[in-house]
């Protein structure tokens, strides 16, 4: 089964995406901030990694760095969810190693079809 | 699939209303300097707008969007933090909450204090970024015209040339999956190219070799194209032709490529190639072109942890949110189970002197029964307690806005924040600390002149604090202000008639005055403090919580207000007195000693009753019996039960006939069920299936009071301290 790892400090956001996911059979892991993930995704084999940039404690782009340091996350897809649409943060996420980006507001349908680009 | 978003939206509402705390604490200690409340209240605005553009609250976005931009401003030091922006900012903050209580209640919010704070904060927007937003504006031009040609473009087809960077897989993309993706948009037609794959011992299976032709069959623009490869820009080389052109280009034998120069050994001949895929909309079979990568995940020993692993860090992590319905739901079922549970504890007790071998067994079981529920009720409980935090941040707010309504410069400091209330007393004891706060800062901090003029620092200060002392909350309100002034307060009284001049009475009777139902001494009713029915208002609430309230205060050095409150109201646990044949239920908290007491050791004195010499301090002594008129005789006192309580800060010695068990009982409220009757705080059910009333402890001791200084009603000694319930009748 693909696994998730669902980053987003606010509660609701992550609770329509992991509901979107878990629907489409998906399992996901969520996480409250960077920090919190980044303890997670040493713990979890996952196949991908959505992850707000704007949290607490660590913020989605430093996740996107320690995460490629990860052996294990050297090949694993990584988006971020933004509600900034502007080329500096698209920019800096990819510098970080992420894989692309998702932007905010967004529906689950819009969701569920990016997913189809970096997942199976 | 379509996903019924709404059911999300009480968990946004909360977490917003949430988010406006952090924002409204984080701007009101906002220094210049201190980025991590910046951040802060960035994420906080960032959230809201994110949530409200999600679950299609557009009016909260747009209003969020602007505070968002001002902080995002600040956070990037592009802006300074000024005492207008900072107001400014504040307001909004209270819009919000009016926006997200009118997403809340399903009405439409078009109060004219959100169009004006808009107002004010596009100004802020615009006042010192002219400059910048010219330059954004450009911007924007620019990618306009960037955009326009693709977007209107449209062929029946389209060749792509893909050829990605060796090192793309480490970004996360997959070209496979890239292509499916276009698979989206039409039929595709797709050549790899191997000719730069090397061989097996020099192949590095972390790098890509292959590239792609694509020709894709669809009506699409290119610019749709162009956004399937827009996460790889940077990591590959791409060129997207129409198809005609191509095709008429092909003919002629060459193959345009403006950003693949080197010549691609395309297998042209697609029916022929092995590589070649046709793809359309529907999901393809895939070449596992990530076999490698999975491969090297399975190495990797943390990331094989197994799934469970994860299961329990988040058991360990994790919260969950219920509706407060569903708890309460279950209080009372516990309820219901310490009823059933006395009641069969109640059987065991009635049957253990049977000699029937299963008794011991049964009694075993009940033991076990009994400490079951109480865990089980212990833990429900837990469930509802909360942080006073909930209550106490709200004040720091009221404390600025009212401290510079009245000119003052007040300092409040919270301390205790995390000490847990049940839900139920946190939301009632809100007004009456609000009250008691606005009080503080209205009658008790003086203005900085005064405060300078008396060699105090300019700044008073307001001290919050909450501590769990027994089975109470302790919250104390303490200012170094003037302090209740006794000659005022003396002479309101008189004049209001609540006191005679003969009374004679200490300094603490004169401070409890100011919670006598009327009594106000401020001049001028103000919009803060209200119109003196305050005080006793506070009392009231604070007493029918089944706490108390009491003031101590030194002239010139300030006043402490210190509210104690029970931590729960849905169970006790009381003694079970019987006087005559009723059966009562004191709570176990309010009781000191359970003492014999001879008619010798009472001491009779004019006007007081008797009076018990308890611990070097003579306690008032009430009979039950007589106050609840059980009998028509008054009963002798000879070789007495006598049990000492404390309620209100008072404490009295109850005369009763029997002590009979202590139980859990859980409170049914007669108020709601009856009328509120003054003496009892509720009733309960028994094991036996007797109701029983539960005593107010300090309101029998009031009544106690009243009804032996009534045949006395002049005899009023300076010092009596428990008198001091007698002033407000």
């Amino acid at each position: 089964m693909t696994t998730i790892l669902v980053v987003d400090d606010s509660v609701s956001l992550r609770s329509m995406v992991t509901f979107t996911l878990t629907k489409r059979g998906y399992d996901v892991v969520e996480a409250e901030n960077g920090e919190d993930a980044l303890y997670k995704a040493k713990h979890t084999a996952c196949d991908l990694v959505l992850t707000d940039v704007n949290m607490p404690r660590m913020d989605g782009i430093t996740l996107c760095t320690e995460l490629r340091k990860l052996e294990s996350f050297k090949f694993t897809p990584i988006l971020i969810l933004t509600t900034e649409n502007s080329q500096e943060m698209k920019h800096k996420g990819k510098a970080a190693g992420a894989t692309g980006w998702l932007v905010k507001p967004f529906n689950p349908d819009t969701l569920l079809s990016t997913l189809k680009r970096v997942v199976r | 699939m379509s996903i019924d978003l709404s059911q999300f939206v009480p968990v946004f509402l909360e977490e917003s209303f949430e988010g406006l705390e952090v924002m409204e604490s984080g701007l009101l200690n906002l220094e210049e300097d201190d980025a991590e409340a910046i951040n802060a209240i960035f994420r906080a605005a960032h959230s809201i707008k994110g949530g409200a553009g999600t679950f299609g609250f557009s009016n909260i976005t747009d209003f969020t969007h602007v505070v968002e931009t001002l902080m995002d401003e600040l956070r990037a030091g592009r802006r300074s933090c000024s005492d207008s922006l900072k107001s400014v900012l504040l307001s909004s903050v209270d819009c919000i909450r009016l926006l997200l209580e009118a997403a809340r209640d399903g009405t439409s919010c078009d109060d004219p204090q959100i169009k004006q704070v808009h107002q004010q904060l596009e100004a802020e927007l615009s006042f010192d970024n002219k400059d910048k937003v010219a330059i954004v504006d450009n911007e924007f031009e620019k990618i306009e015209i960037s955009s326009s040609p693709v977007a209107v473009k449209e062929t029946q087809g389209w060749v792509i040339d893909f050829a990605p960077a060796p090192h793309l897989l480490m970004t996360g993309n997959e070209p496979i999956l890239l292509i499916s993706a276009l698979a989206d948009l039409g039929q595709l037609v797709t050549y790899a190219a191997t000719d730069q794959v090397p061989s097996l011992d020099e192949l590095n299976p972390e790098e890509l070799f292959l590239h792609w032709k694509i020709d894709l069959y669809s009506d699409c623009s290119e610019l749709a194209v162009r956004e399937v490869f827009e996460w790889v820009e940077g990591d590959c080389s791409l060129s997207v032709l129409p198809l005609q052109t191509l095709a008429d280009e092909v003919s002629e034998e060459s193959v345009p490529n403006d950003s693949v120069s080197d010549e691609i050994a395309f297998d042209k001949v697609a029916e022929k190639s092995s590589t070649a895929l046709v793809l359309n909309n529907e999901s393809v079979e895939q070449p596992t072109i990530r076999s490698e990568t999975a491969s090297s995940k399975n190495n990797d020993d943390s990331s094989a942890a197994p799934a469970q692993n994860t299961r329990k860090i988040q058991a360990d992590q994790g919260s969950i949110r219920v509706g407060i319905d569903k708890i309460d739901g279950l209080i009372n079922r516990v309820g219901e189970l310490v009823i059933t549970q006395s009641m069969l504890g109640q059987v065991g007790l009635e049957m253990s002197d049977c000699d029937h071998p299963g008794v011991e067994r049964l009694n075993d079981g009940l033991v076990q029964l009994e400490r079951n529920t109480r865990d089980l009720q212990e833990e429900v409980m837990r469930i509802r307690m909360l942080p006073i935090s909930f209550v106490f941040n709200r004040f720091p707010r009221m404390v600025h806005d009212i401290s510079s309504k009245l000119g003052k410069v007040v300092e409040l400091t919270l301390s205790g924040e995390q000490t847990e209330l049940d839900k139920t007393v946190m939301e009632k004891i809100g007004d009456p600390l609000l009250h008691l706060i606005r009080n503080a800062l209205d009658h008790g901090l003086e203005t900085p002149q005064e405060r300078i003029a008396t060699g105090k620092a300019e700044s008073g200060t307001i001290h919050l604090s909450a501590s769990h002392q027994g089975g109470f909350i302790i919250i104390q309100i303490k200012d170094d202000g003037r302090g209740l002034d006794t000659n005022k307060i003396q002479e309101k009284a008189l004049s209001s008639g609540l006191i005679t001049t003969d009374q004679v009475l200490s300094d603490s009777d004169i401070h409890d005055l100011i919670f006598v139902p009327g009594f106000s001494t401020v001049a001028e009713v103000n919009d803060l403090s209200g119109r003196g029915v305050g005080m006793d208002v506070v009392r009231r609430n604070i007493e029918a919580l089944g706490g108390y309230v009491a003031v101590v205060s030194e002239a010139g050095e300030g006043s402490t207000f210190t509210v104690s409150l029970p931590l729960t109201l849905a169970i006790l646990d009381g003694q079970l007195i019987k006087t005559q044949h009723e059966i009562y239920i004191i709570p176990l908290l309010s009781i000191i000693e359970s003492i014999w007491v001879s008619t010798e050791s009472l001491n009779a004195v004019a006007g007081r009753g008797r009076l018990f010499l308890f611990r070097d301090e003579y306690i008032p002594v009430i009979n039950l019996s007589d106050v609840f008129c059980l009998s028509e005789t008054t009963k002798s006192f000879t070789n007495s039960l006598m049990v000492i309580v404390e309620g209100g800060g008072k404490r009295a010695g109850l005369i009763v006939d029997e002590l009979q068990g202590q139980q859990q009982v859980v409170i049914k409220s007669l108020e709601t069920n009856y009328k509120r009757v003054e003496g009892f705080s509720g009733a309960t059910i028994l094991g036996t299936g007797q109701v029983a009333l539960i005593l107010d402890v300090a309101g029998v001791i009031k009544m106690g009071l009243d009804s032996s200084t009534k045949q006395y009603p002049h005899a009023i000694n300076k010092d009596d301290g428990y008198l001091l319930a007698k002033v407000d009748i």
